[in-house]
C-alpha cells in the first residue's frame, strides 16, 4: 500500500468521518496538515481571528446541528488560547475534537519555540486526549477520538500532534468498526429501574418533569419522546438553561425554565412536588439553590448517562442510567403496555395556576427607556416570521432576559454557555451555527461587555458572508456583575461600569457590517425589523435601560421558596455564608 | 464564617487501566481536582503483554465523596474497572516497607528480637545498623516503625497498600 504522510492520513480520517467544515489558525507547527488542507475540495477551512473564536465556532456548529465540532490550532499559544472554548464544551457536553500541533517529538521537553504541555494541560478539561508519536497510530486515533467524542455523555477530545508526525509516511486504510478495549458509555436502561420509574410515575399526585441539556444531547427523537411522555401523564415540564428547546415553550404544560432565574411557578413547583422525574439535567448548583431546602418531599427519579452524575450533589431515590432517547422509549412502551392512564393532576395544577398568576416575569413598563426585557420580546416577536431562528447569547443578565423572555419550541436552536459561563461564547457560536444551518435567520444576544471579548471574530463574519446578527443589549455595566453587587455589596459598584466602549455602529462599518442604533421605546421595533431584513452582517446597539436586574431571582444560598420576584425585596447585604457562595 | 468538615472513611480501591502515558497523571490529577484525598497509590503492569496495569488507590472520604470517586474513576476513558475493596470485602491487603536500624549493644539485640516478632526480615546489615524488610497491613508496618523510632530509626521507605478479593473471582 502506497504510504501517506501524517498530515494527509489526519486529512482523509477527516473525510472518512465525515468532516465538512474546520475551525482553526495555522502555525508552525501545523503548516504540514495546512499544506493538506491547501484548496481541498471536500473540507471547508474556516479561518478565526483568535483560536478560542474557533472552540466556541466548533461548539455552536456541534450544538445546532448535532455533528462534531473540529478544531486546527498550532502548538503552544495556540493550544493554550483554546483551553476556554474546550473547557466550556467539557462543562456543556459538547462533542467537539481539537486537532493541536506540537513539536517534533525529539523537541518535546526541551523548552522549544512554541512549545507547551498541551496534554498535560488539557488533561482535566477534556473527555479524553492524546499525544499521536507515531503517523501509524494516527488513523485509529482520530478515528476512535470521534466515538469518543460523540458518544456517551459527549465532550471535547483533543488530539496532539507532533509536526514530524504529520510529515512521517505510514499506510492508511480506513479502520474497520472496533471495539474499545475500556470505554463501553451505557445507552440501555435496567429493565427493573424502567419499571420501577413508570410505577413511581402513574402514582404521583404531584409529578414534574426536570429537564436539561441531555434530552438536547441524545438527539431530535429525546426531544419528541418528551413530549410524548408529557402528554401521556399531564405532568408539568420545566428545564434548565441548556435544555431550552427540548419541550415547546408554546405548551400549556411549560412551566418555563427553573433555577436561579426561573420562574416563580416551576420553583415552587419544584419544591412542592412529590415526585421529580430528571431527565438528563444533573442538579447543577444554578438549579437547586441551598441543597439541603432543595424539593424536601419528593421521590427524585434520575435518568442520566453519566453515573458520575447520580447522586453527586443530590441524592436521588431512582438512578436510571441510560440514553435520554432509549429510556424514555422504554418508559413509554412500558407505561402503554400496562394500561397506565393520566392520573386526575387537577389539584396539582390549580396550585401550579396559582403561581402562574404571580405573573414572576412581568417588568416596569417604560415610555422613556427601553426595558432589557422588552427588547428580548419584541425580538421574539419579530424573529417568529423568520422560518428558523437560532438564538445564541454571551453570559450575564442578556443571557436569563434572552431565556426568560425569549420562546424556544424546537431543540438546537438555543445555544448558551451554561456550565462554565464563558463570556465571549455567544458570537463565535453564533458564527458556527450560521455555517452549519445557513439559512437560518442567526442571532446573538450579547451585552456591551460580553460582546468585547471575542468581537475580532468580525472579520470571520466578514470573510465567509456569513449574515449573522449581533443584538447588544447596551446598558454600559457588566450587568450581572453590577446586579450582584447591589445585592450583596450595598451598591459599591467595583470596576463593573463598561467604560470607554466603542462606537458599536461605527465598529460595524468599520467591517464593511451594518450598524444600527436603538436609543428609544419607539425605535424599537422598526430597529429589530431592519435587522432581521438586512441581508448582511448586523450589529445592533440597542441602548437599554442602565439599572434594570434580573428577576425573579433565587439569591445565593437560599431555597427555591426564598425567591426574590422584584427589587423591593432586595435588602443590598448577605451573610458571609451566602457570599461565600458563587 | 467557618468552614466545616465532614467525617471520613477508609477505602482501598483497586483499578484495572490501559497501561498508556499519562494514566498516572489522569488518575492523580482527578483526585486533587474534585479535592479527594490519596493516602497511598501504588501501580504496576499485571498482564504478560504490559497492556493493563493495577493501581490500588488507599483514599478516605464521607461514603458520598466515595461513591462519587467511583464513579468519576470508572468514566475515564483508559480505566477498565473500579472495584472498592472495602465494600466488596473480604479482601487481601499488604504493603511492604523497608526500615532502616542504627544502634549498638543492647538496641541492636532489642531491634532483632522485635523484628522477629513481626516477621520482618534483615536483608542488609552493617556493624551499627539493619535494613528490614516487613510486609503487612498499614497497622502492622506503623507499629513496627513506632517502635523502631524509640531505638534508632533512620528513614522508612513504603510501597504503599495492594489489595485483591479473597476467594477464587477476581476482583
Amino acid at each position: 500500500m502506497a504510504e501517506k504522510s501524517g498530515a494527509d492520513i489526519l486529512v482523509e480520517c477527516l473525510i472518512d468521518l465525515g468532516v465538512e467544515v474546520v475551525f482553526g489558525y495555522p502555525g508552525g507547527a501545523v503548516l504540514p496538515i495546512y499544506d493538506a488542507l491547501f484548496n481541498h475540495p471536500k473540507i471547508r477551512h474556516v479561518l478565526v481571528r483568535h483560536e478560542q473564536g474557533a472552540t466556541h465556532m466548533a461548539e455552536g456548529y456541534a450544538r445546532s446541528t448535532g455533528k462534531p465540532g473540529v478544531v486546527l490550532v498550532t502548538s503552544g499559544p495556540g493550544a493554550t488560547n483554546a483551553v476556554t472554548g474546550i473547557t466550556d464544551a467539557l462543562m456543556d457536553s459538547i462533542p467537539m475534537v481539537v486537532i493541536t500541533g506540537q513539536v517534533p517529538t525529539h523537541l518535546i521537553g526541551t523548552d522549544a519555540f512554541q512549545e507547551a504541555d498541551t496534554v498535560g494541560i488539557t488533561r482535566h478539561c477534556t473527555k479524553h486526549n492524546y499525544l499521536v508519536k507515531s503517523p501509524n497510530k494516527l488513523a485509529s486515533v482520530v478515528h476512535e477520538a470521534f466515538h469518543i467524542a460523540t458518544t456517551g455523555r459527549p465532550g471535547p477530545v483533543v488530539i496532539d500532534i507532533p509536526k514530524n508526525v504529520q510529515i512521517a509516511t505510514a499506510p492508511y486504510s480506513k479502520p474497520e468498526r472496533f471495539e474499545h478495549a475500556s470505554y463501553r458509555p451505557q445507552t440501555k436502561a435496567d429493565p427493573a429501574a424502567i419499571a420501577t420509574a413508570v410505577e413511581m410515575l402513574a402514582a404521583a399526585e404531584r409529578p414534574i418533569f426536570y429537564t436539561g441539556g441531555g434530552v438536547i444531547n441524545s438527539g431530535p427523537e429525546a426531544s419528541e419522546l418528551l413530549r410524548e411522555i408529557a402528554a401521556l401523564t399531564g405532568a408539568p415540564v420545566t428545564s434548565t438553561l441548556m435544555g431550552l428547546g427540548a419541550f415547546p415553550a408554546s405548551s400549556g404544560q411549560w412551566l418555563g425554565m427553573l433555577g436561579m432565574h426561573g420562574t416563580y411557578e416551576a420553583n415552587w413547583a419544584m419544591n412542592k412536588a412529590d415526585l421529580i422525574v430528571c431527565v438528563g439535567a444533573r442538579f447543577d448548583d444554578r438549579v437547586t439553590g441551598r441543597l439541603d431546602a432543595f424539593s424536601p418531599d419528593s421521590k427524585k427519579i434520575h435518568i442520566d448517562i453519566d453515573r458520575s452524575s447520580i447522586n453527586k450533589t443530590v441524592d436521588v431515590d431512582l438512578p436510571i442510567i441510560a440514553d435520554v432517547a432509549s429510556a424514555l422509549t422504554d418508559m413509554i412502551a412500558l407505561w402503554k403496555d400496562r394500561g397506565h392512564k393520566a392520573a386526575d393532576l387537577s389539584e396539582w395544577w390549580a396550585r401550579i395556576e396559582g403561581w402562574r398568576a404571580r405573573n414572576c416575569l412581568a417588568y416596569p413598563d417604560s415610555h422613556e427607556e427601553i426595558m432589557p426585557q422588552e427588547a428580548i420580546a419584541q425580538l421574539y416577536k419579530a424573529s417568529r416570521t423568520a422560518k428558523d431562528v437560532i438564538i445564541t447569547t454571551e453570559v450575564g443578565q442578556h443571557q436569563m432576559w434572552a431565556a426568560q423572555h425569549f420562546g424556544f419550541d424546537a431543540p438546537n436552536k438555543w445555544l448558551t454557555s451554561g456550565g462554565l459561563g464563558t463570556m465571549g461564547y455567544g458570537f463565535p457560536a453564533a458564527i458556527g451555527a450560521q455555517l452549519g444551518n445557513p439559512d437560518s435567520l442567526v442571532v446573538c444576544v450579547a451585552g456591551d461587555a460580553s460582546i468585547q471579548m471575542n468581537i475580532q471574530e468580525m472579520g470571520t463574519a466578514s470573510q465567509y458572508r456569513l449574515p449573522v446578527k449581533i443584538f447588544i443589549l447596551n446598558n454600559e455595566y457588566m450587568g450581572m456583575v453590577r446586579q450582584w453587587q447591589e445585592l450583596t455589596y450595598e451598591s459599591r459598584y467595583s470596576n463593573s461600569y463598561s467604560d470607554s466602549l466603542p462606537d458599536f455602529v461605527k465598529l460595524a462599518e468599520a467591517y464593511g457590517w451594518t450598524g444600527i442604533r436603538i436609543e428609544g421605546p419607539q425605535e424599537l421595533e422598526a430597529g429589530i425589523r431592519q435587522m432581521i431584513d438586512t441581508p448582511g452582517p448586523v450589529i445592533v446597539d440597542c441602548r437599554v435601560a442602565k439599572l434594570s436586574n434580573c428577576f425573579p431571582m433565587i439569591p445565593s444560598g437560599a431555597a427555591h421558596t426564598d425567591m426574590l420576584l422584584d427589587p423591593s425585596q432586595v435588602e443590598g447585604i448577605m451573610s458571609d455564608e451566602a457570599k461565600a457562595l458563587v | 464564617m467557618h468552614i466545616q468538615e465532614e467525617i471520613s472513611e477508609r477505602h482501598v480501591l483497586s483499578l484495572t487501566v490501559s497501561n498508556e502515558a499519562g494514566i498516572l497523571a489522569r488518575i492523580a490529577g482527578l483526585f486533587t481536582a474534585r479535592g479527594y484525598n490519596i493516602d497511598s497509590l501504588t501501580v504496576a503492569d499485571i498482564t504478560p503483554d504490559h497492556a493493563i496495569s493495577r493501581i490500588t488507590i488507599v483514599t478516605s472520604g464521607p461514603p458520598k465523596v466515595i461513591d462519587q470517586i467511583m464513579a468519576q474513576l470508572d468514566r475515564l476513558v483508559p480505566v477498565h474497572k473500579v472495584t472498592d475493596l472495602t465494600e466488596n470485602g473480604p479482601f487481601v491487603e499488604r504493603e511492604l516497607a523497608l526500615v532502616k536500624v542504627a544502634g549498638t549493644g543492647e538496641d541492636r539485640i532489642e531491634a532483632l528480637r522485635l523484628a522477629d516478632v513481626f516477621r520482618a526480615k534483615v536483608v542488609d546489615t552493617t556493624i551499627e545498623s539493619f535494613i528490614f524488610e516487613i510486609t503487612g497491613t498499614t497497622d502492622k508496618i506503623d507499629n513496627f516503625i513506632g517502635l523502631m523510632r524509640q531505638i534508632g530509626l533512620v528513614e522508612v521507605g513504603r510501597t504503599g497498600v495492594v489489595g485483591l478479593i479473597r476467594g477464587k473471582e477476581p476482583n
